[in-house]
């Protein structure tokens, strides 16, 4: 009989984000689903009371945690202790934490501290047979795999966009806490704080509805054989102000600005997309001034519904990669696109 | 900086990411077609790792050095030396096994940490664990860790885009996290293990000189590379598949701005 553990770490406010509150609608579904199964919880973070109170109705017969100043910031050391006497203490075999940043770091640590195996970026799980199947993405994006293991625990990390958020009751819930005392060895990490991209707009915004992606065209020279980054610049930031959409870029754009051409100012790594960047989920995207390449295009894995706008008929995205492609200048076309978006 | 920094930088090779790749069921689980002949690149994180790690030794100087711990077919390695020896000086360490990405990441880890502490002279009070956040095959994100749990690293950082080295020793690091935002921290000593995202570093140019170096360590490298049985034991792979990818795309041509402009606003708005 298996034991899943859902494991989630509180936010600087004391809440839990949003991938983890929909990690816990995937935890509290399979524990539904896999006959016999114990469903238990465990928080980290500074004082999780406050955010296991609002999850009091997840169907969790135990909330477990670790908490204290030594646990408010995302630190690998003092991360994988407390996850690990966590798991221990739960006696877990199934371990189901969302992806963040946090865990991504800490997790496969733990997973080596316990003896057990991870598998990351999960994006399903199948109960058919009467024993976990998990489904993950290789190369990229390129290829599913459903699969499953014998050995225990074991730790897996889910990815957000695929589950509903849980919705949540506020109760109360009783708190068993493992008392843990961090050494000063696992302190020789500070965590100074949070800092923006150097450029100056803040454009990724994981839960828009929509991805717009900008491509290197943007600052290619255009019919009148001129540059016309000041335009592009005015354009792009001008649509994403009227449709709140979450900007992304190609690779080649973002780097032109370590290759020292003129750049557009609001990008960084950070708004890539693809092979190297992101694999972001947004329902829809639309792409503009971007060829549309495979490398591009495998972090478009999870975009439903696509459209591009490009001058070559011939493009990437004309390949069964996009739903509709507008052979046009996306110049012209976005500028009308804002305007018609602010019009009342 | 009379001592100098001993970094390893953990990566081997990945099919070129311009390549279609298709999945095939082999007798030691799943594959890829051709996959001995498929074009490989080193896996496009690590090489930021390497890019990275190259310039902290030099602008360090001292006695820095860099390794390359590479884990993949011995005749495709020796093939991706070629061009990845100009790029940057390094040391190779070659391990001859599969760099499948259907490999379970703690047996790669296990591997590699294993030739890692075989690497004669290594210092790990002036230790740097570098490799790519993930890799273009696996994408796990998870083998840098499990490399850094094996060597006793409990300062790790995972997506880094900086490392810096501050006035007073300590070393400030900027990692990827939630929303496009840096977390930045500082750590007081190494051993510190790195999984980078990008960096800031564009690729470097072919250097026909540091090619000529690298080689002369680079071949007897390959030759002596021990082989190592690499898998996914306990795993079952139920299926593999390529996705229903291919959309049916409408070609929107010859059609007026403001009929585009208002087609895409309904869609938005839908
Ligand atoms: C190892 C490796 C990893 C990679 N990883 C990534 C990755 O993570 N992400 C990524 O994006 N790429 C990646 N690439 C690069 C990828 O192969 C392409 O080179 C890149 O995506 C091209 O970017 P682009 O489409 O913006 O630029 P280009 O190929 O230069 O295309 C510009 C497009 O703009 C169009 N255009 C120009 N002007 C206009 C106009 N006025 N109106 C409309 N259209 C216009 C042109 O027709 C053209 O199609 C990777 C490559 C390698 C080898």
């Amino acid at each position: 009989m298996e034991t899943i553990l859902y494991i989630a770490h509180t936010e600087s406010n004391g809440s839990l984000s949003k991938a983890s509150m929909e990690t816990l609608t995937a935890a509290s579904d399979l524990a539904k689903k896999l006959a016999g199964a114990t469903f238990v919880a465990g928080l980290i973070g500074e004082n999780v009371q406050s955010a296991v109170n609002a999850v009091s109705n997840c169907g969790a017969s135990k909330f477990y945690a670790v908490e204290g100043a030594d646990f408010g910031s995302s630190r690998y050391a003092s991360d994988v202790a407390a996850l690990e006497i966590l798991i221990r203490t739960a006696n877990a075999t199934i371990v189901l934490a969302s992806s963040t940043s946090r865990f991504c770091r800490a997790m496969p640590g733990v997973a080596y501290r316990l003896k057990g195996l991870i598998d990351t970026h999960v994006s399903g799980f199948e109960t058919g047979s009467g024993k976990l199947e998990i489904q993950r993405w290789y190369y990229r994006q390129r290829m599913v795999a459903s699969m499953s293991r014998t050995q225990r625990p074991w730790l897996l990390l889910v990815d957000s966009g695929i589950y509903p958020a849980f919705q949540a009751q506020t109760g109360s819930a009783t708190l068993q806490k493992i008392d843990m005392k961090l050494d000063e060895s696992k302190k020789k990490t500070k965590v100074v704080g949070l800092q923006a991209p150097q450029t100056t707009a803040q454009t990724i915004r994981p839960d828009a509805a929509l991805l717009f992606v900008a491509g290197a065209g943007w600052t290619k020279k255009q019919a009148d054989g001129q540059i016309h980054i000041k335009d592009a610049e005015r354009i792009i930031l001008d649509f994403l102000n009227s449709s709140n959409a979450s900007l992304g870029s190609s690779k080649s754009l973002v780097d032109q600005g370590s290759e020292g051409e003129e750049v557009l100012p609001f990008l960084s790594h950070l708004n890539q997309v693809g092979q190297t960047g992101s694999t972001p989920r947004h329902p829809k995207g639309l792409a503009a001034c971007c060829h549309g390449e495979e490398p591009h295009t495998v972090g478009w894995r999870f975009i439903n519904e696509r459209r591009a706008v490009n001058l070559d008929p011939n493009c990437g995205w004309a390949q069964g990669k996009a739903d509709v492609l507008y052979v046009a200048d996306a110049f012209q076309v976005m500028t009308k696109v804002t305007e018609l978006l602010t019009k009342k | 900086m009379a001592q100098g920094f001993h970094i390893v930088v953990c990566g081997s090779l990945v099919p070129d990411p311009l390549q279609t790749l298709e999945p095939i069921q082999s007798p030691t689980g799943p594959a890829l077609k051709n996959e001995m002949m498929l074009p490989a690149v080193l896996d496009p994180w690590a090489a930021h790792a390497l890019y990275e790690a190259a310039n902290l030794a030099k602008k360090t100087g001292g006695d820095s050095k860099v390794w390359l711990v590479s884990l993949g077919p011995k005749a495709k390695l020796q093939q991706l030396m070629m061009t990845m020896a100009q790029k940057a000086a390094f040391e190779l360490v070659a391990i001859d096994g599969s760099s499948s990405g259907f490999t379970d990441s703690a047996e790669v880890a296990q591997t590699l940490a294993g030739a890692i502490e075989k690497i004669p002279g290594l210092d790990k009070s002036r230790l740097l664990v570098f490799g790519g956040c993930s890799s273009a095959s696996r994408d796990a994100g998870a083998t840098i860790q499990l490399i850094g749990e094996h060597l006793g690293i409990t300062d790790q950082f995972l997506a880094v885009d900086e490392f810096t080295v501050q006035n007073d020793g300590s070393f400030k690091i900027l990692e990827r996290v939630e929303a496009g935002q840096y977390q930045v921290s500082v750590c007081s000593a190494l051993p510190i293990a790195i999984g980078w995202a990008t960096g800031n570093l564009p690729e470097p140019p072919n250097n026909p000189q540091i090619g000529m170096v690298n080689m002369r360590t680079i071949m007897p490298a390959l030759q002596k590379a021990q082989a190592a049985k690499v898998g996914a034991e306990g795993v079952t792979f139920a299926s593999v598949k390529l996705p229903q990818q291919q959309r049916q795309t409408k070609i929107v041509k010859d059609v007026p701005v403001d009929e585009i402009a208002r087609d895409i606003v309904e869609w938005i708005k839908s």
